[in-house]
């Protein structure tokens, strides 16, 4: 029974916990276990981040065009070649970063513990959080164009945001939709303003400024929706048949809050060699406050933050 | 377009039968390369590799093809307006059908509650 237990704790010592499997993770797993270092990427989701959904890929320097589900797979595939471990859609328990041995448990059970840490959890869409939501997800709230658009042929929807993403996508969903309302929570957007303009100029869209939804209702699919507006708090409704939102991205950083530094906007601060406040914890991608968030800021940052904890757990 | 996946693709109406006939419990996931389809690829692939799942056969369609008229148009579909249609089937009947993204979790709670070992 005793060399039972050891076995087990031998299996789940590393000497690197990366914390995230997108770019940034997955490049630091490649660099981590190609130098002889045990890796182990843990990710709640699917291996591979937001960049799996990007249909087409075509400023990846050395690849001229492809699927951001087949770049990531590949990624995968390089890192585990190499002897990285990858566990996805993994759900995190604890987390205790603090001294030489950091430990993770997962899914109430398993602990895994190393001498370093790389956080790269990414970013997700950002939800509305209103009640409704989820209920009718799928039944007339959508968060992809691409994937729902043809679902509303001749219908009148509704486009939450005033970014890029926004008011593209709302421009592209009139060739389905008869009417697209954007309804935005400024009295201004924040899009480029060739992006606005062919907006302002579409005849199907018009506009719900200062305004935000505060309620989905409907039966078996979305019905209606309650509008607020910012400043004279008037409420009012609208029948709608469906509900685009694109409202960015936050960073995936709610379960280290109260573990490392972040900023205002729940981004990671780290020094110049990616580490975090924490001695041996380190963070990469677009969980960390920075300007520009691409799929090769991410490997760089991956490469980075993997090479300052080869250094570190080496000292 | 096409779906880049591992798993199985059931090509046409004839596969799709096929398919079922052959296979006690069967999850097809109908979408496309898509933000709310990939995640459930990725999750079936998973279930598949880890051979946790070895009594329930894994298949994916593409929801442009034709032939997914077959899932498209059943009456538990009526009223989804999100991609992907994931369709679970025991013996050849629809016993649960979801729209739209789901995690691991719930499609494991699906497979544990429709297809005991």
């Amino acid at each position: 029974m005793a060399f039972f237990n050891i076995n087990i704790m031998e299996t789940n010592n590393f000497d690197v916990i990366i914390l995230g499997g997108g770019p940034a993770g997955l490049t630091a797993g490649i660099y981590l276990a190609r130098a002889k270092t045990k890796a182990l990427i843990l990710d709640t989701g699917t291996i591979g981040g937001q960049v799996v959904l990007t249909h087409e890929i075509a400023n990846y320097p050395g690849i001229e065009s492809i699927s951001g589900y087949m770049l990531a797979k590949t990624m995968r595939k390089q890192a585990k070649s190499f002897g990285c471990t990858i566990k996805s859609n993994i759900k995190i328990s604890s987390l205790n970063l603090s001294g030489k041995l950091k430990k993770v448990v997962v899914n109430d059970k398993d602990e895994y513990t190393a001498k370093s840490v790389i956080i790269a959890s990414g970013g997700k869409s950002r939800p509305l959080n209103v009640p409704g939501e989820k209920e009718f997800a799928g039944k007339g709230i959508s968060y992809c164009a691409t994937c729902d658009g043809d679902f509303f042929q001749d219908k009148e929807i509704i486009v939450v945001g005033g970014g890029n993403s926004a008011l593209e996508e709302a421009v592209s969903l009139t060739q389905y939709a008869s009417k697209v309302t954007i309804v935005h929570q400024f009295d201004h957007f924040q899009a480029y303003p060739w992006a606005v303009e062919e907006a302002k100029n579409n005849p199907k869209i018009n506009f719900i400024m200062e305004s935000e939804i505060i309620e989905f209702f409907g039966d078996e699919s979305l019905r209606k929706v309650k509008i607020e507006h910012q400043r004279t708090h008037e409420i009012s409704e609208m029948e709608i048949d469906g509900v685009f939102i694109f409202i960015g991205y936050i960073p995936r950083t709610d379960f280290i809050k109260n573990i490392v530094s972040l900023n205002e906007r729940g981004e990671i601060l780290v020094d110049n060699n990616y580490q975090t406040n924490i001695e041996g914890v380190f963070a990469a991608g677009d969980c960390l406050e920075k300007r520009y968030r691409q799929i090769t800021t991410a490997v760089s940052d991956g490469t980075v933050a993997a090479l300052n904890a080869i250094e570190y757990i080496n000292k | 377009m096409t779906l880049q996946t591992d798993l199985r693709h059931i090509i046409d109406t004839e596969d799709y039968n096929k398919f079922l006939e052959e296979n006690e419990n069967v999850m097809i996931c109908c979408g496309r390369m898509g933000p709310m389809c990939v995640p459930v690829y990725a999750v079936m692939e998973e279930l598949q590799e880890d051979g946790e799942y070895e009594h329930v056969a894994f298949a994916d369609m593409l929801f442009d093809n034709p032939h997914a008229a077959v899932i498209r148009n059943l009456p538990e579909c009526s009223g989804f307006m999100g991609l992907p249609f994931t369709v679970y089937y025991k013996n050849g009947k629809v016993v649960k059908a979801t729209s739209s993204i789901q995690n691991r979790e719930q499609i494991t709670e699906i497979l544990d509650s429709e297809f005991k070992k």
